[in-house]
Order: C-alpha cells, then structure tokens, then sequence
C-alpha cells in the first residue's frame, strides 16, 4: 500500500506492506536512523517521534496510521546549524552516554518544555518514565531538560 | 596530582590534561547522527533471522524446512546438519567449552538456536521462521541448580565425550586450615544463604551483525556490536578457520554494552555461514526477547556465607560455599586461571585472619553466560556476599552497620595489602572514605528519624501482624563497602583463551602538531574519544581538540582484548599515557638537535621542550613535529616523525574503592519499596574527567537500584524463561531513582602512570548491598535476616510474613 506523510518538513511517500511498522519505515525507506528501535512492546521509548505534534512509539504504530499526519523525529530537531536547546542541554549537561535513548529522551523533553516551559524535576521525571536509558540513571537527563528549559529562546516558547 | 588540579585551557576551551570536558562523541548523537550496527545498509545486503527451541532440554528428531525455502524471498535456510558439514556446528566458549551455533542433537535451553533463515528483508526473514517444521522429543530439563548435581539428574552435555554429570568445575581459594581454625576459635559465627539472581544487561540496543564474506578476495568484513574486536578477529579466525589476515572486525557506535557484548554469539556466526552461502552482506540483529533469553546473563551464583568474630565486633574470618549455574553451556567471559572469575576478592575491604572459598560450576538448561552487567569479573557477587555477611553479623552482635565497618577497614598503613586470597590491594585509606559517606549522608541523624519513624509506626498499631495498620512507612537505611579489582590483567595471571590481556596502543603526531590516538579498546558510551584524548593532552600538551582517538576498527588499531571489566583506563589508558611519554622522549631528541643542545639540556614545560635556565628557547611540540617530518639532520639512530607504538601489560590491578549509603521508604502495607536518598563517595584515584565518572556512577547506581529492587531472569521448572520481554525484565525508571548523592576521595593507584584505578563499573558493584541492607534494615521490626533480590513489593510482604521467595525459579 502507498503511504504518503509529512516527516520533518518534507512530504514523503512509499510503496509499503500494511504491516510496516512506523519506525522500520523511518530507518529503512526513509534512512532517517536517528529514531531507535530497543524493545518492540512499548517500553523503552528509544523510538519515540511526534506524530501531530504528540510523541509516540513509532515501533506501535504502522506506517499506515501515520499516513496523511506531521511526523517530526530527531532530525528534525535541529533548526538550520542551531541545535535545539534540549539538545545543547544534553551536551551541557552529560546527559548521554552510548546515544541510543536519547533521540526519544529529547523528543520527549522537546514537547515537554513546549508544553511546560518550567517544568519541576518531578515533572521531568514523569515525562520521561515511559523511556529507559541504561547508562545515565537519569539524573543527567533532568538536569538537561531543566538546562534547556533555562535557556530557551523566547520565540520557542509555547503559548 | 589530583582531579581538582586546574590545568591550562586550549583554544577551544578545553582543559589541556584533566577535568571537565564536553564530549566530542555527542555531536553525532545529539543530531540523529550515530552510527549503530542496525544504521548500516550495504547493496544487496540480506536479513536473517533464527529459529529458536521452545524447549529447555529436547531431542531434535528432525527439520523440515522445505516450506521456508520455497518462501519467494528466502535466499537461504541453514540448519544445524549443514553446519555439521562445515564443521561449525559448534564454536568455542571463551572457558574453554563448546557451544552449539546450531543444535544438531539436542537442544539444551529454551530460545537456543535451531535453525537460521536468509531473506531479502527482515519481516519475510521473519515468517520463514514460522515455515519450518521442527519436531522435537521432550526430555527432563535441570532447571534448578541446586538439583543438578543430584543423583539421577538429567546428563545435559552428552555431547561431552564421557560426561555423566553436569559438573563443570570445582575451584577454591584462600587457606582452608587456617579458615576452619579462625571458625573453630571464634566467639560469634553466623551463616547466611544467599542467592544473587540471574540478571541480564540489557542494553538499549541489542545484539547483532553483519557479515560480508568477498568470494573473490576471500575477505572478511564483519560490522558487529563486539566489546572486544581484537578478540573476536581471532576467534572468528579460529572457529572459521578463516586466515585472521582476512578478517576486518568493526564494531560501530555501540548502544551499551555492560558486558553482554563480549562474548561471540551463534548469530554472528550465523551471519558469517549466512554471507558464505549467498554471497552476499547478511545483516543479523535480534530482537529484545532474543537478547534478554539467550545472550550472556550475569550472576546465578547461590552463596553459602560464614562470617566468623569476636563479641566485640573484630571479624576474624570469612568462608564461603558457592554453587555457580553456568547454564548449558560454559561461555563465560573470564580469565582462564580463574574460573570464577576475581569472586575469590570476597575478604573485601576487611582485615581478617582467615578467609576461604570453594566455588562448584554446574550446567543446567538455562542460557550460557554467567559473567556480564559491569561485574568485574564476578566481584560484584563478592561484594555482595560480604557486605550483607557484614551486615548479617552487625545484626546478630547488636553493632551499628557503620561502626562495625570501621573496626574493620584496612587502614591506610596497610597498603600495599595482600589480602586472604592472594589479591594486592594497592592503595586505599578506606576510613576516610567511609567517613566522607556518613557525613554526606548525615547518618547519625538518619539514625534518629528512623527511631522515630518506627515510634510513630507501632504507636499506629503497626506490628508484624499487621504490618500496614495506621498507613506509618519504615525507613530502612544500607550501608556497603567495596573493593574492586579491576583492570585484567597482568600477562603473568590473566589471559582469555591464551590471549593475554595486555593493550597496544599507537600514537601519530602529524607534521602540523595535530595527532591520532589508535586504542585497541572500544567504548560503548564510556566517551574514550574525549577521555583518551585529554590523557594525550595531559602528556604532550596538544589541545584535546587536535586529537582523533580511533577504535573499534581491527584494520586500523593494534590488537589488544577490549572494554569490559573496567579495563579501559587501568589497561588502555596506561598504554595511551606511555605511547604519548615515548613520543615526549622523542620530542626531546629532535628539539635538542634544532636548538643544538644535548637532550639533557633541556626540560618539558607542558607541550614544550625549552632550555633549562633559558626557557625563551624551546620548541613546541606542533614545532618539533614539522621539525621530525622535515629536513632537520637528527642524531644517529633516531628514524624521522614523531610516532610511538606501546603494548601495555599492568603490573597488578588497580582497586578502586567506595561507600555507598542507601536510604529507603518501606511502606508496609503493601511491601513497595522507594528509594529516597544514595549517597556514593568513590576513590578511584584522579579522575581524567568528573563529569564523565560521575556519568558513570550514575549509571550504575541505577543498575544496583534495578537489580536489588526488580530485575531477575527467572525460569518456571519446564524451563521457560519468564523473563522475555521488558515487561517481564523490570528496568529501572527515572522514578525508580533518586537524585544521586556523590562525593569522592582520591587516593591515586602507584603503579598506574597516572595514578587513575577505572570506575566504570564501581557503582554497579557496590550498590546493590546498600539498597539489600537498607531493606532488610527497615524490616528490623519483622525480625528479618535476610531476602534474596529483587526486593519486589511481593517479595517483601513475604519477607515481612517470614516466608520469602526463591528468585530464580517461579513455581507455576
């Protein structure tokens, strides 16, 4: 089946199985690896990308069901050569160690600080409970994320 | 010299030597840029995929895989019986077993590996899997250790010329004599039985490979997420017979290792038959129930504890039984003379008279593995074991937890300490360290809230009978001590299959003053690229910027065995720190044949030679390169350039060291434990770069938290592993963990050239005892001794109920 989405500002299309998963579509047909696959049952969040501005667990949702929808992934982050300040705060802070949770860990702290310009470190670590990362244990995550949110540009903040 | 010494910045910012430095790795990450073994897509590359037993122990009575191969996109479907005619049905282990790639007589645990398709794409690779027809004869599986050595057990390996029993080995170390001596002598003895789980690592990113066999040049080329590439060009050499000039191992940016990517594992192999049989790139990645059912566990150890001392509170002895369950078969990853690995460092961080242990490994039909998750070779189990030995007799002598460590810390005068088993401990002032953690922690005062907090409990009409009356929590409070022996090894005790564990090392320094790092260690999140850098900056002076540290790459760096067992920085890094003092030396050589002075004239200021009691004259190291590229007429002798190779083998281990203090909240109603504080004050000597040590105790803490708390590889009694996916395999979460409270003494390693001791596993050793004694110390009004791991809320409410659970088995 054919699916045509927008992903990073680009509109997109393929020639797909039904049952192709969002994140084998990103990574495979698209290239685009900075989205992660670690688990298959939703719980470790490596593969989290917005799908209409919502984050989501591209390895649960088809290809198909985002068909017609905005995805926005790591990729996606940055703006021209100006690192998101979640992903600044990342390397401020040490927030990353082997890298492959972090493209979910900032897609998420990225909707987060849109949704909640300052956020607690409860907050945060609610955000980000449905991810796992094996090397931080997390306190460089939120501090981070509390980074950014400190250092957000004005224009960016949601209202 | 210590962490804290400030050094000059580059023009870039960067401290030229230690202290806090960005990473150059995160640029990559950060932008989706990474490059992970399942990023990479070769023209023409296939997918494979495996067919595991859904049986722990069965008889193969055949494979009918026609449907598979009449599959439209299936290139290929190997099965054990072809293996066999290639004579790589079976591999070796890294402890001198074999283990099956492919089962051709009897599958040994459930999820091993059957049968192997090749296909166009991973999902048509996948539903070949469900073409093929296995048919399988049940047998009676040994699941539980404790039985497996029992009259009658099943015979796991009858593929063992003679084996009538699924013994493995029996090992001892320490003095025996002198241990039942101090026991038979001893005013107090207690005994405890302990279980440390089966646990997995469970990096984000799994396993996998991809292999490209050349037909024509015959060449090798394998991408793999390996810990170790030297090593495994070597074995792929020895189990293929390929010639080990052919063979290109590359491991990519690796998604965490912590060990369960040492080993080699069939998948590999069979991407390697898979790329042999079609000609073409095979790309092999498994899944997360892959991973977590069949790669290297850790730990299973059931530990038999004595701890032997005085009334008033000196330990005089320790000894210990241990039943070690290596699966079906023997893969662990450890040095060859010691096949349970460094637990024999189990006296610990105490001054006793005697101390012993025995260790019997068994085979059962459970996954092979058994060293793995930031172990160090098995100290963890012995960390473990001692410190709830000590908290076991704390409790039984009426002694606060913290007061009988500081009767019995080695005391500084001690160093250099051979210990009751024969390690050198090389430095430490342990009481120091022990006292930072109490005062960090504000123990006296904790001590205080928790006799309230018990007050406040039983004036609810909290009891043991009824344990959550009145809705008052319990705090519970843990202490542990640790030592490690990281660092493996000197060439003299330690080799992996006859591979000593020394590392090379090659530095360049080009013409411009820029240089090239070649490390034969890998990182899998450790940030080398940075650390290993600022160690070149730190000798030679070049920013760190201007260094490319390059590994992963068998073609590109000298041999050496890989990161794991925090050998990175004791090992490697040693070898980087003389590569960069050889190259300094030399240096000084083309700098006195410029200035037309004798060598000895002159003296290094850092990144400089210049002329003692003229330092207007010198020459920069960025000078002196383009001088040794150049024309320059050197002394007979010295070749041009200004390049060093090294092959660094340590003289001893180094010991790092540290107190950990964990906090808990107890709520007795339901048994839910929370973590609130942890506190963790670690030596391991002067730290390259905080930022990133610190990265690294936090990481572990959280995996000490996990495995104390959740994590547990468990098998119903048919062998199925109940533990296959991560919401059966509890990881911890950013709510399962505090805030981390670190602090550090710094005590340098005096045989390191940089007095640095390793950390990356520090924490993951020492924590798991703290969060266990904080446990157990908040059901001090249940009269509780001891639960294994994980303190579930299930576990717990029995443990408060005087019946906990065995952790390795479920009973269905």
């Amino acid at each position: 089946m054919r699916v045509a989405m927008n992903v990073n500002g680009e509109e997109v299309g393929a020639e797909v199985e039904p049952r192709m998963l969002l994140v084998h579509f990103l990574r495979d047909e698209l290239g685009l690896t900075g989205t992660h696959w670690g688990c298959d049952t939703s719980n470790c969040g490596t593969c989290v990308v917005w799908m209409d501005g919502e984050p989501v667990k591209s390895c649960t949702v088809l290809a198909a069901m985002a068909s017609g929808r905005d995805v926005r992934t790591v990729e996606g982050l940055e703006q021209g050569t100006q690192l998101d300040p979640v992903q600044e705060g990342f390397m401020q802070e040490h927030g990353l160690q082997c890298g492959f949770c972090t493209p979910g860990m900032m897609m998420t702290a990225r909707w987060l600080l849109d949704h909640n310009p300052d956020p607690s470190e409860a907050e945060i670590r609610e955000a980000i409970s449905g991810q796992i990362c094996r090397c931080t244990g997390y306190e460089n995550i939120v501090r981070a994320i509390r980074w950014a949110a400190a250092h957000q540009p004005a224009k960016e903040v949601a209202s | 010299m210590t962490a804290t010494t400030p050094v000059p910045l580059s023009p870039a910012g960067n401290p030229i030597g230690f202290g806090r430095m960005l990473r150059k790795e995160d640029a990559r990450f950060l932008r989706g840029q990474g490059h992970y073994l399942d990023d990479i897509k070769l023209p023409g590359m296939l997918h494979g995929a495996i067919l595991r037993s859904p049986h722990a122990h069965a008889r193969l009575v055949s494979i009918d895989t026609s449907a598979a191969e009449a599959h439209p996109k299936v290139k290929a479907v190997i099965t054990g019986a072809m293996l066999e005619g290639l004579k790589l049905a079976w591999m070796p282990t890294l402890s001198r077993d074999v283990q099956a790639v492919l089962a051709t007589d009897k599958v040994r645990f459930f999820g091993q590996e059957v049968a192997f398709v090749v296909a166009e794409d991973r999902y048509s690779a996948r539903d070949a899997l469900e073409l093929i027809v296995v048919e399988y004869e049940p047998l009676d599986p040994v699941i539980d250790a404790r039985l497996a050595l029992a009259e009658g057990a099943p015979v796991i390996r009858d593929d063992i010329e003679g084996k009538k029993d699924n013994h493995i080995f029996d090992w001892e170390a320490g003095d025996r004599e002198a241990t039942d001596r101090v026991f038979s002598e001893a005013e107090v003895v207690v005994a405890q039985d302990m279980l440390y789980p089966r646990v997995h690592p469970a990096p984000m990113e799994t396993c996998g490979s991809i292999a490209h066999m050349d037909r024509v040049t015959g060449q090798l080329t394998a991408w793999s997420t390996t810990q170790a590439p030297h090593a495994h060009r070597t074995l792929y050499s020895l189990v293929a017979g390929l010639p080990e000039h052919k063979v290109r191992i590359i491991s990519p940016d690796i998604g965490g290792g912590f060990g369960n990517k040492v080993g080699i594992y069939p998948g590999y192999v069979l991407a390697v038959v898979g790329s042999i049989v079609t000609g073409k790139p095979v790309k092999w990645v498994e899944d997360r129930s892959e991973n977590l059912i069949s790669t290297s566990f850790a730990r299973d150890y059931h530990m038999h504890g004595e701890i032997a001392a005085s009334r008033d509170g000196k330990i005089k002895g320790l000894r210990v039984r241990v039943l070690a369950d290596h699966g079906a078969f023997n893969g662990t990853a450890q040095p060859t003379k010691f096949p349970a690995g460094c637990f024999h460092i189990f006296p610990g961080s105490y001054d006793l008279d005697a101390a012993h242990c025995e260790v019997t490994g068994v085979y059962t039909n459970k996954a092979p593995g058994g060293v793995a998750y930031a172990c160090s070779f098995r100290v963890t189990e012995a960390v473990y074991l001692v410190e709830r030995m000590v908290d076991v007799l704390a409790d039984e002598l009426g002694i606060d937890p913290a007061e009988l460590r500081r009767i019995n810390l080695l005391r500084p005068e001690q160093f250099p300490y051979t210990n009751k088993t024969g390690w050198v401990y090389d430095s430490g002032d342990y009481g120091r360290t022990l006292e930072v953690a109490l005062e960090k922690a504000g123990y006296t005062e904790l001590r205080r809230r928790q006799a309230e907090g018990r007050e406040r409990w039983r004036a609810a009409g909290g009891s043991p009978e009824d344990p959550g009356a009145g809705g008052e929590h319990l705090m519970g409070i843990g202490l542990s001590f640790f030592t490690e022996g990281v660092g493996a090894g000197p060439k003299k005790h330690m080799d992996i299959l006859g591979l000593g564990m020394a590392d090379g090392c090659e530095l360049r320094v080009h013409p411009t003053g820029k240089a090239q790092l070649r490390i034969s260690v890998q990182t899998q999140g450790q940030g080398h690229e940075t650390t290993f850098a600022q160690i070149v900056a730190h000798e030679l002076g070049i920013p760190p910027e201007d260094i490319e540290v390059i590994h992963g790459d068998t073609d590109n760096t000298p041999f050496g065995l890989g990161t794991y067992g925090s050998r990175s920085t004791p090992v490697s890094g040693a070898a980087a720190a003389v590569v960069s003092q050889r190259v300094r030396e030399k240096a000084r050589i083309v700098a006195a044949a410029a200035l037309e002075c004798s060598p000895e004239d002159l003296e290094w200021e850092l990144g400089r030679w210049q002329v003692k009691g003229d330092p207007e004259k010198g020459k920069t190291v960025a000078e002196i390169a383009m001088l040794a590229h150049g024309t320059l007429e050197l002394p007979e002798g010295v070749e041009g350039h200004l390049d060093a190779s090294v092959v660094y083998d340590p003289p001893n281990l180094t010991y790092p060291y540290g107190a950990d203090i964990c906090v808990v909240d107890l709520d007795p109603g339901t048994g839910r434990v929370k973590v609130d504080r942890f506190i963790a004050v670690d030596d391991c000597g002067p730290r390259i770069n905080p930022m990133i040590v610190e990265g690294q105790v936090h990481g572990g803490l959280a995996d000490g938290v996990g495995m104390a708390l959740m994590e547990a590889i468990q098998f119903d009694r048919s062998g199925t592993c109940l533990s296959g996916s991560l919401m059966d395999y509890l990881l911890p979460t950013s709510l399962d963990c505090p805030s981390w409270e670190l602090g550090e003494t710094v005590t340098p390693s005096p045989h390191h050239p940089l007095g640095v001791k390793g950390v990356g596993e520090s924490a993951t050793v020492g924590s798991p005892p703290a969060v266990v004694n904080a446990v157990i110390d908040a059901l001090e009004p249940f009269g509780v001794r001891h639960a294994d791991m994980p303190l579930t809320p299930a576990q717990v409410w029995l443990a408060m109920r005087g019946r906990p659970l065995r952790t390795d088995i479920v009973e269905m």
